[in-house]
């Protein structure tokens, strides 16, 4: 689907969430995205591809501290990640297991 | 302006529905014969109801009767092969104050019982082509929500837009049934944090680890499983990933109460928990039992479920899905993945497709004929 000038490439539920959500397929490189309340944007350097409905990294965030997401906490890192990683089921595990 | 139709017990429904129950499997042809003959009334055929025991058949009789009481349904022919387990529906329909007669097949076969529910339910049916809709406020219509073929669009656009409507409605007094036992794995914890005190937090958690300890007897260990294979493939990470998505329809407002299955909300207006299967059709048919009178479905990869009783509006975020799958879905949020508005107007569409469905629009689902009735077994019949 052609996208609109301005249209986001990734979004984040809350101010203060460390990772944000592609709305779409991602190259490796400057990407803009926002919140979904509120007219804030963001800036992130992609280190590698991101693809739709995953995760990347607003921030570096250190091996053993929480993935937060919606304000909450929905994983732990199990390795360092930097700002602008992928962030997946390769650096972040459940802190249920 | 909102209306519906005020019952006698003064409750409100959004429709209208002369409703044709068979208590039984056994039922179900003589209930549909009586629906084809009389145009306009609503048959509710369903697979169950002989030789059920305990709490599985008293769920059986509460979503049955439930059903029948709902709202939406002005009068409703019951019809068992015996009459025993007749006229113990009728009498709980009967509560309600609505019109509700029962007809039981043994001794008369079912063509003369055919004729005879047929000749009550047109009289039935002329009567409700009389009630008028009236002005009706927002907390007096009981809403219910749940989510399915959910993917990461789900947890970004149409849960969110959802959680807008369910805010809205308890800021205007009004009643949200949530429920979806283990789904909520991962971040049940966030949800006995919002329990409005100690006694609903102890009974749904009471609830919550009755589920679990039910699918761990089957020997299925669900934290070893979530999230599934197609979810980590959509970007899903982890079980407290997945279940924040799905409670991101609840909104964020206290939960006053923590229902069984069925059981209608008794502690004042709120957000209520229910403990329900995550299977649509029947979650759904639980909380039409329970009184919800309007189901709000969040979509990701596109579910198709309506319900005969309660009207079912469908929104998803994937334009994919809205594209290639418009005659399903009420409300296409994808505009908010492209940030052509933000969340506060994608609710504000939402409660605009609420009021018109309210007052009567059809949905998606009603105009094209999903009528999903679903009963939920706690075990198999004796």
């Amino acid at each position: 689907m052609a996208q609109r000038p301005g249209a986001p490439g990734f979004l984040a539920h809350r101010d203060g969430d460390l990772v944000g959500v592609a709305v779409r397929d991602l190259d490796p490189g400057p990407a803009e995205g926002g919140y979904l309340s509120g007219p804030a944007s963001l800036s992130v350097q992609l280190t590698e591809a991101v693809p739709l409905g995953h995760k990347l990294a607003l921030t570096d965030i250190a091996a053993g501290q929480a993935i937060i997401e919606y304000g909450q906490p929905v994983g732990v890192a199990t390795r360092d990640i930097r700002r602008g990683d992928h962030v997946h089921v390769h650096n972040v595990r459940s802190a249920r297991l | 302006m909102l209306t519906g139709y005020r019952r006698e017990n003064g409750a409100i429904g959004i429709r209208n529905h002369t409703v044709i129950l068979p208590v039984d499997d056994l039922s179900n042809a003589a209930a549909e014969a009586v629906a084809a003959l009389v145009p306009g009334t609503l048959a509710l055929p369903h697979a169950y109801g002989r030789l059920q025991f305990g709490a599985d058949l008293e769920l059986t009789f509460r979503t049955l009767a439930g059903n029948a009481a709902n709202p939406n349904v002005a009068s409703a022919v019951v019809i068992g092969i015996e009459p025993n387990w007749t006229e113990r529906l009728v009498a709980d329909i009967a509560k309600t104050g609505k019109p509700v007669a029962g007809f039981a097949i043994e001794r008369h076969g079912d063509l003369r019982t055919i004729e005879r529910a047929a000749r009550v339910a047109a009289a039935f049916l002329q009567d409700d082509s009389e009630r008028r809709r009236e002005k009706a406020e927002r907390h007096e219509i009981v809403l219910s929500v749940k989510c399915g073929e959910s993917d990461t669009t789900s947890g970004l656009g149409s849960c969110p837009t959802t959680a807008q409507a369910v805010d809205r409605w308890v800021e205007a007094g009004g009643t949200v049934l949530f429920g979806e036992t283990s789904e909520l794995t991962g971040g049940e914890h966030l949800i006995a944090e919002r329990c409005a005190n100690e006694a609903v937090r102890q009974k749904f958690q009471g609830l919550y680890d009755r589920y679990m300890a039910m699918i761990a007897r089957a020997g299925v260990d669900l934290l070893g499983s979530q999230p599934t294979q197609g979810n980590i493939r959509g970007g899903l990470s982890t079980i407290e990933e997945k279940a924040m998505g799905n409670i991101a329809k609840t909104g964020t407002k206290p939960v006053v109460g923590a229902l069984e299955a069925a059981e209608a909300p008794g502690s004042g207006p709120g957000l209520y928990f229910m403990d329900t299967s995550s299977a649509a059709a029947e979650c759904i048919t639980l909380m039409a039992a329970a009184g919800a009178v309007l189901h709000l479905f969040p979509t990701g990869q596109g579910n198709v479920i309506g319900h005969p009783v309660e009207p079912v509006i469908k929104l998803t975020a994937n334009p994919l899905t809205a594209q290639t799958m418009a005659e399903h879905i009420d409300l296409d949020c994808a505009g908010l993945l492209r940030r052509q508005y933000d969340l506060t107007a994608a609710g504000g569409r939402l409660m605009e497709i609420c009021d018109r469905t309210i007052n009567g629009r059809l949905t998606c689902a009603e105009a094209i004929g999903h009528r999903e009735f679903v009963l939920t077994r706690l075990y198999p019949s004796a």
